[in-house]
């Protein structure tokens, strides 16, 4: 299995599947010559003609809504959206009309859309390019919400993600783009809906997504060190969610932290400590104890940055506290 | 100018059929069947009707909250679109849509919308999507005056002249954004001038004059299926009602009296009638026998809707996702 970064195997399976399916389109600002913000589509463009790479000018409304006019008259395509904050200036097409159109069409209007983005802080975006905004769309029936943490599964879900009938947000973060990791070669498709424990362990569960995967990861491995074995669980989607995976664990440890990026207040991870309390409650032994930014904008400068946005002393001391430990 | 009697007699029929059908939506809305709004287009008809008399049924659509006259015009079976309104299963959307959202794909209608400006970057898509298949079909957006100043119009526009797509951009100008007059919402009150903006030609049409939307909508698709690219239409028209069905007055609070009756004597439909006696091209029992037909149509169809089964509530749940 060859290795690559995350850019690459997104690359690959853009072209994979762009090779597989001879209408599917790709739409969004800068990703044709230039290749997009991050090199995702870098020579795309030459391979597949203007027609198939559609570099827009600025216009996130219409990147969107044109992606769902084409997608509903059978033009599968892939939309992309330079940062997850941009979403913002095409929220009407992606809440009102992209995830209901289907509904309110009563089934009969199919949108397989999805729409490429990225988020996250610690490059010293600031405040306009930095956000997590995934439980946003997590709150709108009618879109899947996907976040890969590695490359392999970048390719696994994009793959899925592309041959899906449903409009999928699919949030890549920044700070993952040059990571480097093992990547099937062929046909890889990583379902929807299924969610991977990265890191076994009996003692407390990590429930994680995207870079904090990473940051949760290295925070198991110290752990251990002190005889605390993290059972890290990668969600992978949001939305399907793998609630099942996730009660599996609890049942065996008893203990959950629950680490994401985006703002702790209003993030995801109220979400799922609900449900957790809803359907294991008589398992748990401690609160469930949830990780994430400090509840401002992200700020520019450095140790400003690095101090609201949680790394892994912050997990660490989270499994800590719902094991009791100080 | 068309000249085929036949046409013109259809258009005038289904003129009618429109009438017919919003009079009965607002009486079943009066009666309590239907639920939250209806926005009638009675008074502008004409535009619906004119353009898309060019049309051919795999030629796409898409439409607005006041989308009654375009879905009819596009083809729709006002049954199925009776029983959309009053929440059946038979509906269009199974009853999940309403008013503001039918859809009818199999028609080329992608959707109503109660989103205002929502629908340009859609149908500017499904121009994308025709010109990647490499068809000549061609994609109509009708949208109201009051979204002409969304956002949207612009970043559409803008992308369907660079790439030259098939799509006609038809304004139904009636007006009024709601309450507030076009004069208090654009520097620039002819919309069509616009058009020169993004390099594409653009027209004001009498939108009541259903010959004169017609001509000016047949060489837009002309322009449009040779792959000549996009044309603004902007149609002057007027809606005799209200906004919605419980705006005060029919709109008495922010319009005149004298100009509402101005417009309701430029009626599109009583001077097509007006044209075609004229013309010698339909004698007087022919009409009466079309205006018969039309509302015996609607009432069945009125009928179909109020005798159809109503979804089960946990139907609710289904078609979230494909």
């Amino acid at each position: 299995m060859p290795e690559m970064t995350f850019v690459d195997a997104l690359r690959l399976t853009l072209e994979q599947e762009m090779q597989r399916d001879p209408s599917l389109m790709l739409i969004g600002e800068d990703i044709g010559r230039y290749g997009g913000i991050f090199g995702v589509t870098r020579g795309l463009l030459d391979q597949f003609g203007p027609k198939r790479v559609r570099s827009t000018p600025i216009s996130e409304s219409t990147i969107i809504g044109a992606a769902l006019g084409a997608a509903m008259t059978g033009i599968r395509t892939v939309a992309e959206l330079m940062y997850v904050d941009f979403t913002t200036c095409a929220m009407d097409q992606i809440v009102n009309q992209t995830a209901k159109m289907h509904y309110m069409s009563g089934g009969k209007l199919k949108v397989p859309l999805v729409i490429r983005t990225h988020e996250g802080g610690g490059r010293g975006n600031a405040a306009q390019h930095s956000q997590c905004l995934e439980a946003w769309f997590l709150h709108v029936p009618g879109l899947k919400v996907v976040l890969p943490s590695t490359p392999g599964d970048a390719k696994g879900l994009l793959t899925a993600a592309i041959r899906d009938d449903n409009p999928v947000l699919f949030i890549e973060h920044k700070l993952l783009y040059s990571t480097k990791g093992q990547v099937p070669e062929g046909e890889h498709v990583v379902p929807l809906g299924r969610a991977e424990i990265k890191r076994a362990g009996r003692d407390v569960t990590i429930v994680t997504i995207s870079h904090t995967v990473l940051k949760a990861l290295r925070a198991a491995a110290r752990l251990a060190a002190e005889g605390i074995e993290a059972e890290v669980i990668d969600l992978r989607t949001l939305a399907p969610l793998d609630l099942g995976c996730v009660l599996d664990s609890v049942r065996r440890t008893n203990r959950v932290v629950i680490a994401h990026e985006a703002c702790r207040r209003g993030g995801f991870g109220g979400e799922l400590a609900a449900q957790i309390q809803e359907e294991a409650f008589d398992f748990l032994d401690a609160p469930i104890q949830r990780v994430g930014a400090l509840d401002v904008p992200i700020p520019y400068s450095k140790p400003m940055e690095e101090y609201v946005i949680p790394d892994e002393e912050w997990i660490i001391a989270a499994a800590k506290r719902a094991l009791g430990k100080k | 100018m068309a000249s085929d009697a036949a046409l013109i007699v259809a258009m005038y029929e289904r003129m009618l059929v429109i009438r017919q059908f919003e009079e009965q939506a607002i009486a079943l809305f009066e009666r309590g069947h239907i639920r939250g709004n209806v926005h009638p287009c009675i008074g502008q008809e004409a535009v619906s009707v004119g353009v898309c008399a060019n049309l051919r049924r795999d030629d796409y659509m898409t439409s607005t909250h006041r989308g009654h006259g375009n879905c009819l015009a596009k083809g729709a079976d006002p049954k199925r679109m009776m029983a959309e309104l009053l929440g059946r299963k038979t509906g269009y959307c199974k009853g999940k849509g309403g008013s503001m959202h039918i859809a009818d794909f199999d028609g080329g209608n992608l959707g109503a919308n109660g989103i205002v400006g929502g629908g340009f970057p859609i149908a500017t898509g499904a121009g994308i999507g025709i010109q990647n298949r490499g068809t000549d079909q061609v994609v109509v957006c009708f949208f109201g005056d009051g979204a002409a100043n969304q956002g949207t119009f612009h970043e559409s526009l803008n992308l369907a002249a660079l790439w030259k797509l098939p799509v006609l951009y038809v304004c139904e100008n009636n007006q009024y954004a709601l309450s507030t007059p076009l004069r208090e919402s654009v520097g620039l009150p002819e919309l069509s001038e616009r058009a020169r903006g993004y390099g594409i030609p653009g027209a004001r049409v009498d939108g009541n004059d259903v010959l004169a939307v017609h001509a000016a909508a047949a060489e837009a698709v002309r322009r449009a299926r040779a792959g000549e690219g996009p044309t603004l239409l902007d149609c002057l028209t007027y809606r005799f009602f209200g906004h919605f069905t419980g705006d005060k007055g029919h709109g008495i609070t922010y319009r005149t009296k004298q100009e509402m009756e101005e417009w309701r004597n430029r009626c599109p439909i009583a001077r097509l009638r007006r044209h075609l006696l004229g013309a010698a091209m339909a004698t007087d029992a022919q009409l009466e026998k079309i205006e018969t037909q039309a509302q015996a149509l609607i009432a069945a169809a009125a009928q179909y809707g109020l005798d159809s089964p109503w979804p089960s509530p946990e139907e609710a749940l289904e078609d979230v996702f494909a």
